[in-house]
């Protein structure tokens, strides 16, 4: 049987040059044409996801058009629909979700990649994947149970005590609400943030950081000053990945932050974000405009997701193609 | 030793400990969460947990046999749903197609990925609940096999990619037509890893509950064949914690620690597979 076979560049597979019958009577094409509908299947489905969520919310789009984000009010039993308070409840809530996770998870990263001896490294990472692995509804059990009489309690009025000047922190302490969202999600999404900066900063090369001790920089300067630059597309990367889950996290949101459609300017009301109210709402939903108003919030938040998830994918590519691309030895 | 060197040397051992205590927080969270589970849920697992139905309100006892099955039998579903399209997909992107069609593939598939699970769960509801006009076991293990999809394509085609090229070389070599090829030598050679990012993938959707609210909705009692709504441990567990009953509470408290140590335990056992020596070298 003449075979000549050629091997495409790289780690591609072997491609046969054989006639298409022999192919044909060998099984290759049938098995070709299998694994083609499953994959192709793929794609279908996500169209279907796509075109299934615009047609799902024909009607809040031309009864409201853009008014819909720009109105607060939602009254189902007068049929009035605005999205704005949920879209304000997931953009605060993922803010202060980044603004407690970023450092953390940063400095953590850089423990783990720059300090740990590597047997170390590599054991907290394997816990880090498995806080990574908790369901979101056990994040909204400890929420309600442990962080919410925890916030009522100690912290809200703390923070009234010494910040309550600040609109931020003004009104009654109920412990449900934006601030307590916030912190949830912030646990929730340090994992992420860890495990993809850690891989980044391990990718910057070793010689970054011999250059810069040469120069006689302390070990510190030399992290923050040179390699962590070095890294900063991958870790605003794993930042938005992080913050792209932020945004769809349903449960343990739809637990702990109150569910009231408000927008408020303090941190301990309770609000809504556009995960929660699908959430909470979607099943006693009655009448076509409800319904497909809420699917609009999800194709919101569809898009949301799909943008950053996008941004980050670019940005942890060229990072790390950077650092491999310089030498790394 | 001048002040200002010393000064950087403080900072440098000052910022240096503070990311230490960063990773301790971090991992200590894991811990936390673990043990808060077990002190409230550890006494109310018990046999009647497993074997009874819930108990009505004001009675103490019951169990949450019919979340445990219902969420059995939606995890079949996903599996059945799941695996098949991300393995035979896998094997199409790593072993069939050309470039475009690979890229067009892998991004639709990490699209997928990156969709929020409530939105996944709409997207079921349209499709599978709303034609029926009934909520559905099918519907729940649908959404759940939607999300499985993209994370065990992504995975295995990595672990199909990382065989060597000498190997289907060589089988080729020896006149094995394509497809034997892969049958016999290449996903053999690469099981433990696709075994890793299957089970990896079902401990990812047993704890999603997002996607079931308004598919699969929840029941009190036996969901009997695949047509009729059923309860699931997920959404049992929210649906008592955010109810105002102490009982309900317990009970939530111990389906948390069930479904937490049934993900944890398939989470070890994956890596644990392929961390005892995976049969291809990875690069």
């Amino acid at each position: 049987m003449a075979t000549t076979t050629t091997t495409v560049s790289g780690a591609g597979p072997v491609v046969g040059s054989r006639s298409f019958l022999s192919r044909l009577r060998e099984g290759d094409e049938i098995a070709r044409l299998i694994t083609f509908l499953f994959a192709a299947s793929v794609v279908l489905l996500t169209f279907l996801l796509v075109f299934e969520l615009w047609r799902g919310s024909v009607l809040p789009r031309h009864t409201f058009g853009f008014s819909f984000f720009r109105t607060s009010i939602w009254d189902p039993v007068f049929d009035q629909f605005g999205a704005l308070p949920f879209i304000y409840g997931t953009l605060v809530t993922s803010a202060v979700a980044l603004l407690v996770a970023v450092p953390l998870g940063l400095g953590a990263a850089i423990f783990l990649a720059e300090l740990a001896p590597l047997r170390l490294s590599d054991t907290l990472e394997f816990f880090i994947d498995l806080l990574a692995a908790v369901p979101s509804v056990i994040y909204g059990l400890l929420g309600i149970f442990i962080v919410v009489p925890l916030m009522r309690q100690v912290v809200q009025p703390l923070l009234k005590q010494y910040l309550g000047f600040l609109p931020l922190f003004k009104g009654p302490a109920f412990g449900l609400g934006f601030l307590t969202a916030g912190v949830v999600l912030a646990i929730m999404i340090i994992p992420y943030i860890i495990s993809v900066s850690r891989e980044i900063l391990l990718s910057v090369p070793r010689d970054q950081r011999e250059a810069a001790l040469a120069l006689g920089s302390t070990r510190w300067e030399s992290t923050w000053k040179i390699v962590v630059p070095f890294a900063r597309g991958g870790i605003l990367g794993s930042i938005f990945l992080a913050l792209a889950r932020a945004l769809g996290e349903t449960m343990a949101v739809t637990m702990v932050i109150g569910n009231t459609p408000v927008i408020s300017a303090s941190l301990l009301s309770p609000g809504d974000s556009i995960a929660s109210v699908i959430a909470s709402q979607f099943k006693e939903a009655t009448g076509e405009l409800y319904t497909q108003s809420l699917i609009e919030l999800g194709l919101v938040l569809f898009l949301l997701t799909l943008i950053l998830n996008g941004l980050a994918r670019l940005m942890i590519v060229i990072t790390s193609q950077r650092g491999s691309g310089m030498g790394h030895v | 030793m001048s002040a200002r060197l010393r000064w950087r040397k403080f900072v440098s051992a000052f910022m240096l400990s503070m990311t230490g205590v960063c990773a301790a927080v971090a991992v200590s969270a894991l811990f936390l969460i673990l043990s808060y589970l077990v002190y409230h849920g550890g006494t109310s697992v018990s046999w009647t947990f497993f074997t009874r139905l819930p108990a009505p309100v004001g009675e103490a006892g019951g169990g949450m046999s019919n979340a445990i099955v219902g969420s059995a039998k939606l995890l079949l579903l996903a599996t059945l749903i799941g695996v098949p399209i991300g393995f035979f997909g896998a094997i199409y992107l790593a072993e069939f197609s050309g470039s475009t069609t690979a890229f067009v593939v892998r991004y639709a598939a990490d699209l997928l990925n990156g969709v929020p699970s409530i939105v996944i769960g709409i997207f079921a509801y349209t499709l599978a609940v709303l034609p029926f006009k009934h909520f559905s076991t099918l519907a729940g293990g649908f959404a759940l096999g939607v999300m499985m999809i993209p994370i065990t394509l992504r995975s295995t085609e990595e672990f199909l990619r990382s065989v060597p090229n000498p190997l289907r070389e060589g089988a080729m070599a020896l006149g094995a037509s394509k497809w034997k090829t892969i049958a016999t030598v290449i996903v053999p050679s690469a099981y433990r890893g696709i075994l890793t990012a299957v089970l990896l993938a079902f401990a990812r959707v047993a704890g999603e509950t997002a996607p079931l609210l308004f598919t699969a909705l929840g029941n009190r009692f036996w969901s009997p064949g695949w047509n009729q709504p059923t309860a699931s441990l997920p959404v049992a567990i929210y649906n008592y914690a955010i109810s105002p009953y102490e009982d309900w509470h317990r009970q939530a408290w111990a389906g948390g620690l069930v479904l937490l140590g049934l993900i944890l335990v398939i989470n070890i056992v994956a890596r644990g597979i392929l961390a005892r020596g995976i049969s291809v070298s990875r690069t």
